[in-house]
């Protein structure tokens, strides 16, 4: 294959990332804008969406079509119950304390993965595409499922947009968001909003998870690499900025995408993060954000 | 200083040296880790406990450490005691690089790009592989680790030799931590931890007072790691990991932030118990997850942090 091609496939793959990447960073964006803590535990929550879409599509009859279906119902509602549980019992207790909740997260993570370990195993667990159409270009055939996956997260990511600006429920959120204390005084059930906001984040990036499943397996350490890319976009983007983490998902994506089919993923990875540090040194509020009141 | 403190910091470490005559050679060299692991964490405390900051990427200046010793001693036939003063000089380089860009960052922000500076420093780590050997890691071999220091000649696979190395080592750093947070710069930590912009206000340049504790602890914990290194002849990526980022806030929030000898109880506690568990089984992070969940929710201020508030107003 001469360059352009090459150049294609890498922008096409990039696409991917990038529309994955934005809806995985979409959560945890979504819970440090609302609540104004960090779940380092988000990328957990996104191996566990991708564990248990694997174990759902064994386990239900009629082919692959119908085991991703019921995995994209199930997978990011069982991960939502678990979020509800942390936000009640570790989230709740400790008063959502920026730092505590960092090391209680930190805690939450090296315990989802060790029973992850321990219950599923250290091999990695393929699981089949629903469909396997391939689009064939001139130079070579793409996964037509790779390209759902961009559709999808594109229409999840307009329908959050949606529900944030256009809908009773995302005013809410803003205005828990914007000042705590006055929402609370206007009558707003805050401690319902952070709970809704956090199941919410967490049934998100299990989505994810689930549609990234059958391109990427499962493992059970495959949590880090979302998180601190999660991180970086959410950073690049401002925090708590939707609007800036997409745009950050998908320079990022694209960028990642392009340098790993050229050089190296580690390479990648090491520019992206010189990348924040630029950005940081220049902006520290991030591309989008606004700095703290 | 009152007299009770400096009988307390020299009643601990007179017993580590007692220890030596008492105990297996298995608890001896369990110990020797530990100690050496406690500077690492004592390092933390100063930026922690002391200053307020949370850094989530502090393996990369153990992995300094760690590396620059065992790269000098193998690769570029550098002698022990100079390996071991490149590398806390290289610690201290790449913590104040890295301290100057992430101490732009406030808050969580310092938190994450901390986090991500240390990952980026594990895969350059995996990235050079040619050179680190990546996950396999460098093992010294025992020729690397004799020399001769003042006339006398040392070998570092002694393992009495190495324990009371390791526990003069544990003193020194005991020491600077207890005249740095009794100095005038200590008090300046402190009061940027507990409010920042009141501090900036009085005339204090706190930008500067960050700096410092940070550079501080880089130091510390490029001399663990380099102590590390050399002493158990093995440098390895798994130790510039995200775990050992963790370690170290794990065993100072056990022990107690902001107390000079909570880290060092911390880390015996944690290392202990985790050698305990890993008997029974093989998911030691288990227990580190549980252990931190449970100091945040019931613990939050650590056992001699507890026993301060409680029972102990003087301890340092």
């Amino acid at each position: 294959m001469s360059f352009f091609p090459h150049l294609l496939l890498a922008l096409l793959e990039g696409t991917v990332a990038a529309a994955v990447l934005a809806l995985s960073a979409l959560g945890l964006s979504l819970v440090f804008g609302v609540m104004r803590i960090v779940n380092v535990a988000h990328g957990e929550f996104f191996m566990l969406g991708a564990m248990l879409a694997w174990w759902i599509a064994k386990m239900v009859p009629g082919g692959p079509l119908a085991g991703f279906l019921a995995a994209l119902m199930l997978a990011p509602a069982l991960v939502g119950l678990l979020a509800f549980a942390t936000e009640r019992l570790l989230l709740r207790r400790i008063g959502y304390d920026p730092e505590a909740t960092i090391v209680a997260t930190i805690g939450l993570m090296f315990v989802i993965q060790q029973l992850a370990l321990s219950v599923f195993g250290a091999d990695a667990k393929p699981v089949a595409a629903p469909f396997t159409y391939r689009i064939a270009f001139p130079w070579f055939g793409f996964s037509g499922y790779k390209l759902f996956v961009v559709a999808a997260s594109v229409a999840l990511l307009l329908g959050a947009w949606w529900v944030l600006a256009r809908t009773r429920f995302g005013l809410i959120m803003r205005v828990t968001q914007f000042d705590r204390e006055t929402a609370t005084a206007f009558g707003i059930p805050v401690n319902q909003v952070y709970a809704a906001v956090f199941v919410i984040g967490a049934a998100l990036v299990a989505v994810s998870a689930v549609l990234i499943v059958p391109i990427q397996q499962a493992h059970y350490l495959m949590g880090l690499d979302p998180l601190l890319m999660s991180f970086i976009v959410v950073i690049i983007g401002g925090l708590g900025s939707i609007r800036g983490s997409v745009l950050a998902a998908l320079i990022i994506g694209l960028a990642d995408g392009v340098i790993s089919m050229f050089f190296t993923p580690t390479l990648a990875s090491i520019i992206a993060t010189l990348a924040v540090a630029l950005v940081l040194v220049v902006r520290p509020q991030g591309l989008f954000g606004v700095p703290a009141r | 200083m009152s007299v009770r403190i400096i009988l307390l910091h020299a009643g601990v470490i007179l017993a580590l040296f007692l220890m030596q005559f008492l105990a297996s050679d298995y608890v001896v060299l369990t110990f020797t880790r530990i100690m050496v692991l406690a500077i690492y964490a004592l390092g933390y405390n100063i930026l922690f406990g002391y200053t307020g900051l949370l850094s989530l990427g502090h393996a990369m200046f153990f992995a300094t450490g760690l590396y620059g010793a065992a790269l000098g001693v193998t690769r570029f036939g550098l002698g022990v005691p100079e390996a071991m003063l490149v590398a806390i000089g290289l610690g201290i380089i790449v913590s104040t690089v890295i301290g100057a860009v992430s101490l732009r960052a406030s808050g969580v922000a310092f938190m994450i790009v901390t986090l991500m500076f240390s990952q980026a420093a594990f895969l350059t780590v995996l990235y050079f592989g040619d050179y680190t050997r990546g996950d396999e890691g460098i093992v010294i071999s025992d020729e690397f680790r004799r020399f001769s220091l003042f006339g006398l000649e040392a070998d570092l696979a002694n393992p009495v030799l190495r324990y009371n190395l390791a526990l003069a080592f544990l003193a020194l750093a005991v020491a600077v931590t207890l005249a740095v947070i009794r100095s005038r710069a200590g008090h300046v930590l402190v009061a940027i931890r507990e409010n920042e912009s009141r501090t900036a206000m009085l005339g204090y340049d706190t930008a500067r007072y960050k700096l410092l504790a940070f550079v501080l602890s880089g130091a510390f914990a490029a001399f663990s790691g380099a102590s590390y290194a050399l002493m158990f002849a093995y440098a390895g990526s798994t130790l510039a990991s995200i775990q050992y980022s963790i370690h170290p806030l794990l065993w100072t929030l056990l022990g107690g932030a902001a107390t000079v000898l909570g880290p060092v109880l911390g880390t015996a506690l944690m290392f202990l118990l985790v050698d305990f568990a890993s008997g029974f089984t093989s998911a030691s992070l288990l227990v580190v997850g549980v252990a931190l969940i449970l100091l945040v929710l019931f613990f939050p201020k650590g056992i001699l942090g507890t026993l301060r508030q409680r029972y102990l107003p003087w301890l340092p």
